[in-house]
């Protein structure tokens, strides 16, 4: 657990915990949903948000393990303001997206899935950022606040 | 009874174990003269010497710890299992060498039988490690009391005794773990089989209660035993409840599809029962479109829907009190 208090734009953002976990395999996805239940539940998300929450989080963390080849997800409990907030960070050193437009769009998929996982994941949250660089690899950052 | 059964197997191994590899080993070992052979034969000595006493206060100090009063193991197991090691290892001292040479088989494999023993009787491993830990102070004082008058000698053992030791007493908890992986792994096995009840209904109708993650391994079984039992049955109409199921996303989605689909291939029809408010919400918002299937939020409503598709109807002949 860390604590930290970060200037945002003239706002104070403290940063209330942080934990990472290691998303390598099928079973590292079940305990990320896991955690992000807990911490969701932790933070009073209504049921609604708690669902959205774990199932965008089954989403990045399953295209972490499959097309990123494994990598880690961090979690934290964000304070902004009067409001609380749940943020997670999927990273891989993976082969990256070559076409963001592509990969984003709704049912397009270089595997066998249903191609709704990134575009899902980006409409069940408020904030949604991906970075990917081809060789490098992909950061996906979701935040859901209270 | 089983304990019985591992002591026996115990005794066997030590008889085949006596003298000629031992002789054998400990000539070689003088003759190398490896670190500090004397050591070795000081502790093995004083071992053999005060089993008795050795055992007697390594019982006490197990029982002031706890696992001498506990119900799961009686007194006189833990008195057989002390002695039983003592035995042991003053043989395997006495030939000394590393832990994974052939002179200590013997007495690893008594310390993986106790572990795995202790798992079975659901001790921590906390528990399991203490019986070789609290042998610590009884042979620490011995050293003392028998070399009292040579300090260096007492260091010297001190510290053989302590290297000894740790190592049994990891060899303790790495059986333990193995124990409790192997059985996880067998549990896993068995959930995969258990976890796939096809319910009849009513005639015509079968239900699949699906309950926990649906990793692919198990949706595959799954699906598959539910389409063999609608033609095994010439059922009309099957209901997958998901109400056991905490997260849809896209796989699970993409899992539930591909059912549907196979049973509507087959004629029969299909409804997905225990979508709860909150799973409906996220499944819009994900965008996953579930194609026509029927679905309904507990398994009352989409049993009654059932019936009503095959033509039956519920009639209350009496009012309720
Ligand atoms: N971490 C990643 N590294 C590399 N490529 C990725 C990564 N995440 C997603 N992609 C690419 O983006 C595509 C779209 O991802 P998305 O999650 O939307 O669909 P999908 O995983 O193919 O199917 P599903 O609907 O089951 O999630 C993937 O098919 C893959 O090519
Ligand atoms: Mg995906």
């Amino acid at each position: 657990m860390t604590c930290a208090i970060r200037m945002m734009g003239g706002q104070v953002m403290a940063l209330v915990k942080s934990e990472e976990l290691p998303v390598r395999i099928e079973q590292d996805v079940v305990m990320a949903r896991q955690a992000v239940r807990r911490l969701s539940v932790e933070l009073k998300f209504s049921l609604v948000d708690q669902t959205k929450m774990v199932t965008a989080a089954s989403e990045l963390a399953r295209n972490t393990v499959v097309y990123g080849g494994g990598g880690t997800m961090r979690c934290e409990v964000l304070i902004d303001g009067g409001k609380s907030g749940l943020r997670l960070t999927f990273e891989d050193q993976g082969p990256g997206i070559p076409d963001m437009s592509l990969a984003m769009k709704d049912g397009w998929t270089s595997g066998g899935g249903m191609g709704m996982g990134l575009s899902g994941a980006k409409r069940l949250v408020n904030d949604f950022e991906i970075v990917s660089e081809v060789g490098k690899g992909t950061r996906v950052t979701i935040t859901r606040w209270k | 009874m089983w304990h019985a059964l591992i002591m026996r197997v115990h005794n066997a191994i030590q008889l085949k174990n006596p003298s000629p590899s031992f002789v054998g080993e400990v000539v070689s070992t003088n003759n190398q003269g490896t670190d500090m052979p004397k050591n070795k034969s000081r502790i093995a000595e004083i071992l053999k010497a005060h089993q008795d006493d050795l055992a007697a206060e390594w019982v006490k100090n197990l029982q002031a710890t706890g696992t001498g009063k506990d119900s799961r193991i009686s007194e006189s197991q833990l008195r057989e299992q002390t002695k039983e090691f003592l035995v042991l290892l003053s043989e395997a001292a006495a030939v000394g060498g590393d832990v994974h040479s052939q002179a200590w088989n013997a007495t690893v494999d008594f310390l993986e039988d106790v572990s795995r023993s202790r798992v079975q009787q659901g001790f921590t491993s906390e528990e399991t490690a203490r019986f070789i830990f609290s042998f610590k102070q009884p042979l620490f004082a011995r050293l003392r009391a028998e070399l009292a008058k040579d300090h260096e000698a007492f260091a010297e053992e001190t510290w053989a005794a302590t290297e000894l030791l740790d190592k049994m007493g990891l060899i303790t908890i790495a059986a333990f773990q193995k124990t409790r992986e192997d059985l996880i792994n067998r549990q896993q096995q068995e959930m995969l089989e258990l976890s796939t009840p096809v319910v009849k209904m009513w005639d015509g109708i079968l239900a699949l209660p699906m309950i926990g993650t649906l990793d692919s391994a198990r949706t595959q079984i799954v699906m598959e035993s539910l389409l063999q039992r609608i033609v095994d049955t010439g059922a009309e109409l099957a209901i997958i409840d998901i109400t056991g199921v905490p997260t849809v996303d896209t796989l699970v989605a993409q899992h539930l599809l591909k059912t549907v689909t196979a049973i509507r291939l087959m004629g029969a029809d299909c409804i997905i029962s225990g979508v709860r408010p909150q799973i409906a919400q996220t499944i819009v918002h994900l965008g996953v479109d579930l194609q026509g299937v029927t679905t309904k939020a507990n398994l009352a409503d989409a049993l009654s829907l059932a019936l009503k598709k095959l033509g039956f109807a519920v009639t209350r002949t009496k009012a309720a009190n």
